[in-house]
């Protein structure tokens, strides 16, 4: 072919570029309406949150909000640190807050425009974040609960009370683990008596070995199907979190939730306002309205992740809820509860690596 | 023999057919399912369907998504169009130099495209919305266009096009009552691979997207925490039927008038 001509060409391209702009237009024009006393952006976990609860906080206070939802806090930390789209509020795990208050992101609050933060919030839970924020300065607990073992009560006839039972050879292919860094080196840890933070080389490698050493008996390592896999009886002992344990306990009466004497991970989500935040004052409202009681209950009604909100708590009605060794565990008998913190990058890349070796050899 | 060939032949079909299609089956099965869990098979139940139609959140994302899959895909149709006509008029060299720097974006992570379009948005200081997500999209779209119209450019009898402008045609005439109906073929596929491209699409999605504006991957992935909800098990089945209908549909037509457009 000779040569489409030039004319034609550069008229298609002009419509293209029109259409183009039109786009490139409709997209920048076009922020949504804000509401009369402003607006508010927060980011949140995928179904964390009563979605009523917003609404009602819209009519109280007549600020709009503007809700994004993340899967994990390493998909939320790259947006949030490179600043593609400034968020007032947002809800990060301990370890990850941790790393975040390092990186120099968050702003310090003023707990006197949160009065509810300070007198509905748990003293102990305040205490517990103290590993990752030192001082109370950024963060304010929304959801909390610890990792332990789910059993099938049919399956298994002995007490269950070690992490050793993972390592039980009656079990084999009947046992699920946790397929995640972090808390696959918890259970081990904890086993051998280390701390879950720790960076010595000597412990890690025990760990690591106590896991390969497991391997032949685990039947999968899972995360969200430990829920589903234990409510139909396919596997007999399960390493989950405590907010899971209670809807499967609900689905499937023969399985007990435990957490193990030598002790476990006691994870905290919460409240922080990034530093670039563009409305803090609406933050903080908030953040205050989340820690009412009658909100704070509603929230734990629909997401049934145990509440450090204590007026919550006292607000529960169903009485085998509201004293439910799993949804609000007495802490003060262990003495060996952690949370997770921020390892460093160093620590982050030991950590996989001992975990790459577990896993593959 | 042969009877024993055709049985190991069937088998074998069935078993692609198997793999391909389990997964989809059970999809579907669940989304009938009245308990919440997969484990349990709580009884048969339409709830999850009239909870789908009753959630805005969900339609929102489903619109978000049909729009943007079908504005990018259009858009980059008619733009790799372009490109593959002009291509078509370069030496040899310059062509294939060409061709190997569209093929680049193809080959490249998904991660890194959608990280350095972040990076590139936000240094212009575009406000990140659905126009973010849409120009992203176009972008990731146009090489796959090009990747389908180039070869039914090479095809072409240029004598086609030269004879047109000989009879009188001009040239926008003769592009499109000689060129463009040949290569029609290219520009649909093209336009299907596109748009199917665009749904599938999660992280070039996530980080491009601004807040309060989700599409149905995004939206999906982030109820991983807490499990995800049988509305979503609803949705997928409904536009796997609509799918399945609009290819019955288009191979079972008869096709009157299909050589036409000659």
């Amino acid at each position: 072919m000779k040569k489409i001509s030039g004319k034609t060409t550069k008229r298609i391209a002009l419509a293209l570029g029109a259409a183009l702009a039109c786009a490139a237009l409709a997209g920048c024009g076009s922020p949504s309406s804000a509401g009369k006393n402003g607006e508010l952006y927060v980011y949140n976990w995928g179904e964390y949150i009563d979605p009523d609860t917003l609404t009602m906080f819209e009519e109280e206070t007549g600020i709009k909000v503007i809700y994004d939802e993340y899967d994990t806090n390493e998909t939320m930390y790259p947006k949030v640190a490179a600043g593609a789209s400034v968020y007032d509020v947002i809800c990060p795990s301990d370890y990850m807050v941790n790393k975040m208050i390092d990186n120099d992101l968050l702003q310090e609050l003023n707990f006197d425009n949160m009065p509810n933060a300070l007198s509905n919030i748990g003293a102990s839970y305040y205490d517990t974040a103290e590993e990752f924020d030192p001082g109370n300065k950024y963060f304010v607990p929304y959801c909390w609960g610890t990792v332990g073992i789910l059993y099938n009560t049919s399956m298994v006839d002995e007490p269950v009370t070690s992490w050793s039972i993972l390592w039980n050879e009656k079990y084999k292919d009947n046992i699920l683990m946790q397929d995640s860094v972090r808390d696959a080196f918890m259970v081990a840890l904890k086993l051998n008596g280390s701390s879950m933070n720790t960076l010595d080389v000597n412990e890690l490698e025990a760990a690591r070995d106590a896991l390969i050493e497991q391997r032949p008996l685990v039947q999968a390592w899972v995360i969200d199907e430990v829920r589903d896999k234990m409510i139909g009886g396919e596997a007999a002992l399960g390493v989950i979190y405590s907010g899971e344990a209670i809807y499967t306990q609900r689905e499937n009466s023969d399985l007990e939730y435990v957490i193990p004497q030598e002790g476990t991970n006691v994870w905290l989500d919460g409240w922080v306002i990034p530093k670039n935040a563009a409305n803090k004052e609406n933050a903080e409202k908030f953040i205050d309205f989340m820690c009412r009681g009658d909100i704070a209950l509603m929230n734990f009604e629909y997401i049934t992740y145990s509440t450090p909100n204590t007026a919550a708590q006292a607000l529960i009605k169903d009485e085998d809820i509201r004293n439910s060794e799993i949804a609000f565990p007495d802490l003060s008998q262990y003495n060996n509860l952690e949370t997770f913190t921020y390892l460093g990058e160093e620590g982050d890349e030991l950590y996989n690596q001992y975990w790459k070796e577990a896993r593959s050899q | 023999m042969s009877r024993l060939y055709g049985a190991v032949r069937k088998f074998y079909i069935a078993l692609i057919f198997l793999f391909l299609y389990a997964p989809i089956a059970t999809l579907i099965v669940l989304s009938f399912n009245a308990s919440k869990t997969r484990a349990k098979w709580g009884g048969f139940t339409l709830k999850w369907y009239q909870s789908l139609f009753g959630n805005d959140i969900i339609l929102q994302a489903l619109w978000n998504t049909l729009a943007i899959a079908f504005l990018s895909a259009l858009i980059a149709t008619v733009i790799g169009t372009v490109a593959c006509i002009s291509m078509q008029n370069m030496r040899r060299s310059t062509r294939s130099l060409i061709m190997g720097v569209t093929n680049i974006p193809m080959l490249n992570a998904d991660i890194v495209t959608g990280i350095s379009l972040m990076l590139l948005f936000i240094s212009i200081g575009i406000r990140f919305g659905f126009g973010t997500i849409l120009l992203a999209h176009i972008t990731f779209n146009i090489p796959y266009v090009i990747l389908s119209v180039m070869p039914r450019m090479k095809q072409l009898n240029p004598s086609t096009y030269e004879a047109a402008l000989d009879l009188g045609a001009s040239h926008i005439q003769a592009f499109f009552k000689v060129v463009f109906p040949d290569i029609l073929p290219g520009i649909f596929s093209g336009f299907l691979m596109a748009f199917t491209m665009s749904l599938d699409d999660f992280i070039i999605t996530h980080f491009t997207k601004g807040p309060g504006i989700d599409t149905l991957s995004t939206k999906i992935y982030t109820e991983v925490k807490k499990g995800i909800k049988p509305e979503m098990y609803a949705l997928s089945t409904i536009i796997f039927v609509s799918v399945l209908i609009l290819l019955l549909l288009i191979n079972y037509t008869p096709r009157a008038g299909h050589k036409k457009a000659r």
